[in-house]
C-alpha cells in the first residue's frame, strides 16, 4: 500500500512539470505586458523599460523558464505577485481555508442530496418517483450554477433578508455560495447513482440477498450501494478537487476571498506569479485527491484492497 | 448490433436507423430535439422574429418591466430583452456547436491513431492528454480564453481545448476494444489501406459513445461560454450573447431582477433540451442500460 502511494506521488512529478511548462507557455503567449499595466498610462516609456527589465521580462523564453523552474522546484518559492508584491505562496495558504470550507460544505450538500434521490429513483424506476426525480436531476444539471446563486441571493439576501449577500464570516454566508454550487454536484450525484445501481439492482447476489430474507433496506445499503459506490465516489472526487481549485464565479458573486478570485484577477491583471503558482496549487491538490479516491476505493471495496495486498506481498518476495 | 442478428436474412437495417426509431418512442428525447432545432430555427432568422434590433435603444423606455410591447422588458439602456435574447441565439448555439465539433474532430483523430496503432504514439499521445487533464478543464478554458482574447471564434478553441482528452480517451478506448473484431481482420486480409480501416470500417462502429458524449458536450459547452462572458472573458458585451447579457444584468438585479432571469431561463432551456436529447440518443445507442 505504501509503496504504491510513493510510487503515485512520484508519477505526479512529471505531469507537474508538464504543467509548469504549459501554463508558463499559455502566459508568455498572452497579450499585454505587465510593466505597462502596472504603471498605468502615464508612466514614461523610460518608467516602463527599467520595470520590465526589474521584472525580468525581457529575457527569452528559456531563460525565464529555467529561472521559473528553478526558483519553484529549487528554492521552492512561487514568486512575489507583480501587483502587490506579496509572496503568492503565503497568499495561496492565507486564501485556502475559505476555498476548502466551501468546497467541503457543497460536496456535502450534494452528497446527501443526490445520493438519496438517486437511490429512491433507482428503486421505484419507472414510477412517478423516479420520473420525478430524474427530471429535477435533468433540470439540475442544466441549470448554470452562477445562475442559480444570482437567483438565491436575490430571493434570500436581497428580498427576504435571511441570509448575507457576500462577504465571509459565520456558517451563514456560506450558506448561499455553496448551495448554488451544490445544485449542480447534487443532480449529477443524483444521476450517476441512479444508474449504478440500477446496474447492480438485477444481479444475483440481489436477488440471493432477497431471497435469504434480507431486510430491504439492508439488500439496498449492504448490497446494492456498496457495489455502486465506486463511480459515485470519482464523481464526489472529481467535484471536490474541482471545487478545491476555487469556484471561480461563486467566489465573484459572493465576494469570498477564495483561490477562485485570487486566479481570475491575476489572469485579468497579466500578473504570471500569481496564475503560474495558483495553476501549480491546483494541480497538486487535483492530483492529491484522485491519489485519495483511488485509496478509498480500496477501503470499500474488499476485491481492490486484495490487489494492492497481493501485490506488495509478491514484490516483497521477490 | 442484436437487431441485425435477429433480422439476419431480411433487409439489413443499418445503426442509424435502428437507433432513429428507438429515439422517435423517447418522448422526452423528441422534446428536446424538437426544442433544440426550433431554437436554431429562431436563432437564424432572428431578423425576422425578433420585433426590435438587438442594438436598438430606447432611451425614454429603460428598464420597463415585461409588457405587452416588451415581452421580457427592456435594460438599462431600453434594448429589447426579448429580441435581444432572440440574436443571443445566434453566439450561444454557434460557440456550442463550433466548440464540440473542433474538440470532437481533433480528439477523435488523436483517439483512432493511439488506439489503432498504440505502442510509442499511443504512449506519447497519452502523456499529453494527462498533463492537458491534470489542469481542471475549466481553469484551462478560462487560461486559454484570457491568452487569446474576447470573440466568438477565441472563445470556441478556448472551450474546445478542455474538452479534447474526454473524447481522445473514450475514442482510444473503442478503438482498442473493436481493433481485433473479425471485420477488421477481414479489412486487413484484403490488404486495405490502413487509413481505409479506420476511416471506413472501424470509425462508424466507435463513433456512438462519441454522438451521446457530443450532445451532451454542447450543452456543457453552452454552460462554460456563459460562464466565461460573466466573468468577463469569452464573448463581451454588447454583443447580446446569454451570459454576457447575465453579466450586465447583474448589477440591476436588486431593482430589476428581469435583466438576469430571461437570458438565464434561454440558456436553461437550451442545455436542458440538449440534455434530453443526449440522454435519449444514450438509452437508444445503448438498450442495455434500460433493461
Amino acid at each position: 500500500m505504501i509503496r504504491y502511494i510513493v510510487k503515485r506521488i512520484l508519477l505526479m512529478i512529471p505531469v507537474i512539470l508538464g504543467v509548469t511548462w504549459l501554463i508558463f507557455t499559455i502566459m508568455y503567449f498572452t497579450p499585454g505586458d505587465p510593466a505597462r499595466m502596472l504603471l498605468g498610462s502615464d508612466a514614461t516609456e523610460e518608467e516602463i523599460v527599467a520595470k520590465q527589465e526589474a521584472l525580468g521580462l525581457n529575457d527569452g523564453y528559456v531563460v525565464r523558464f529555467v529561472r521559473y523552474v528553478k526558483q519553484v522546484f529549487v528554492d521552492f518559492d512561487l514568486g512575489n505577485s507583480y501587483v502587490n508584491n506579496r509572496n503568492v505562496g503565503t497568499e495561496i495558504a492565507q486564501r485556502f481555508p475559505y476555498t476548502f470550507r466551501v468546497a467541503a460544505i457543497s460536496v456535502v450538500i450534494a452528497v446527501l442530496l443526490g445520493m438519496p434521490l438517486g437511490i429512491m429513483a433507482a428503486v421505484n424506476q419507472y414510477t412517478w418517483k423516479d420520473n420525478f426525480s430524474m427530471l429535477l436531476a435533468l433540470v439540475g444539471i442544466s441549470m448554470p450554477g452562477f445562475w442559480v446563486g444570482l437567483l438565491l441571493s436575490l430571493l434570500f439576501a436581497l428580498t427576504l433578508g435571511w441570509l448575507p449577500a457576500s462577504g465571509v464570516g459565520g456558517i451563514a454566508y456560506y450558506i448561499l455560495p455553496c448551495l448554488s454550487i451544490g445544485v449542480n454536484g447534487c443532480a449529477s450525484i443524483a444521476r450517476q447513482t441512479r444508474s449504478g445501481m440500477l446496474e447492480v439492482i438485477r444481479q444475483d447476489y440481489v436477488v440471493t440477498a432477497r431471497a435469504k430474507g434480507q431486510v430491504e433496506r439492508k439488500v439496498i445499503y449492504g448490497h446494492a450501494l456498496r457495489n455502486a459506490l465506486i463511480p459515485i465516489i470519482t464523481q464526489i472526487g472529481t467535484m471536490f478537487g474541482i471545487q478545491l481549485s476555487g469556484a471561480m464565479v461563486a467566489e465573484t458573486i459572493f465576494s469570498i476571498p477564495g483561490i477562485g478570485t485570487y486566479m481570475v484577477s491575476g489572469i485579468k491583471s497579466r500578473d504570471y506569479p500569481v496564475v503560474q503558482g495558483s495553476v501549480l496549487y491546483v494541480a497538486i491538490a487535483f492530483s492529491l485527491i484522485m491519489l485519495l479516491v483511488d485509496l478509498v476505493y480500496a477501503f470499500v471495496d474488499p476485491r481492490i484492497r486484495a490487489q494492492y495486498q497481493k501485490k506488495s506481498k509478491r514484490k516483497g518476495g521477490a | 448490433m442484436r437487431g441485425d442478428l435477429k433480422s439476419k436474412g431480411f433487409k439489413k437495417e443499418s445503426m442509424l436507423s435502428t437507433t432513429f426509431h428507438r429515439l422517435r418512442k423517447n418522448r422526452m428525447a423528441v422534446l428536446g430535439l424538437i426544442f433544440i432545432v426550433a431554437m436554431g430555427i429562431i436563432a437564424i432568422s432572428a431578423p425576422l422574429i425578433a420585433p426590435y434590433g438587438y442594438e436598438e435603444q430606447d432611451l425614454y423606455n429603460i428598464f420597463s418591466k415585461p409588457s405587452a410591447n416588451h415581452w421580457f422588458g427592456t435594460d438599462s439602456l431600453g434594448r429589447d430583452i426579448f429580441s435581444r435574447i432572440i440574436y443571443g441565439g445566434r453566439y450561444s448555439l454557434q460557440i456550442g456547436f463550433g466548440a464540440v465539433a473542433l474538440a470532437c474532430s481533433i480528439g477523435v483523430m488523436m483517439g483512432s491513431l493511439a488506439g489503432f496503432y498504440g505502442g510509442k504514439l499511443d504512449l506519447i499521445l497519452m502523456r499529453v492528454l494527462d498533463v492537458m487533464q491534470s489542469i481542471p478543464g475549466l481553469l484551462m478554458s478560462i487560461a486559454v480564453s484570457a491568452t487569446l482574447g474576447s470573440g466568438i471564434g477565441n472563445c470556441i478553441i478556448a472551450l474546445s481545448v478542455s474538452t479534447i482528452p474526454g473524447y481522445a480517451r473514450m475514442m482510444r478506448a473503442t478503438m482498442l476494444n473493436i481493433r481485433d473484431m473479425e471485420y477488421v481482420e477481414a479489412a486487413r486480409s484484403v490488404n486495405a489501406k490502413d487509413s481505409r480501416i479506420i476511416f471506413r470500417h472501424m470509425l462508424p462502429n466507435a463513433l456512438a459513445p462519441t454522438i451521446v458524449q457530443a450532445t451532451m458536450g454542447i450543452a456543457q459547452a453552452i454552460l462554460v461560454a456563459a460562464m466565461l462572458s460573466f466573468i468577463g472573458l469569452g464573448v463581451q458585451p454588447p454583443t447580446p450573447e446569454w451570459g454576457a447579457m447575465l453579466s450586465e444584468g447583474r448589477n440591476y438585479i436588486r431593482d430589476y431582477p428581469h435583466l438576469v432571469l430571461f437570458p438565464g431561463l434561454a440558456i436553461v432551456l437550451a442545455v436542458l433540451s440538449l440534455n434530453m436529447l443526449g440522454d435519449g440518443l444514450r438509452d437508444a445507442l445503448d438498450p442495455r442500460l434500460k433493461n
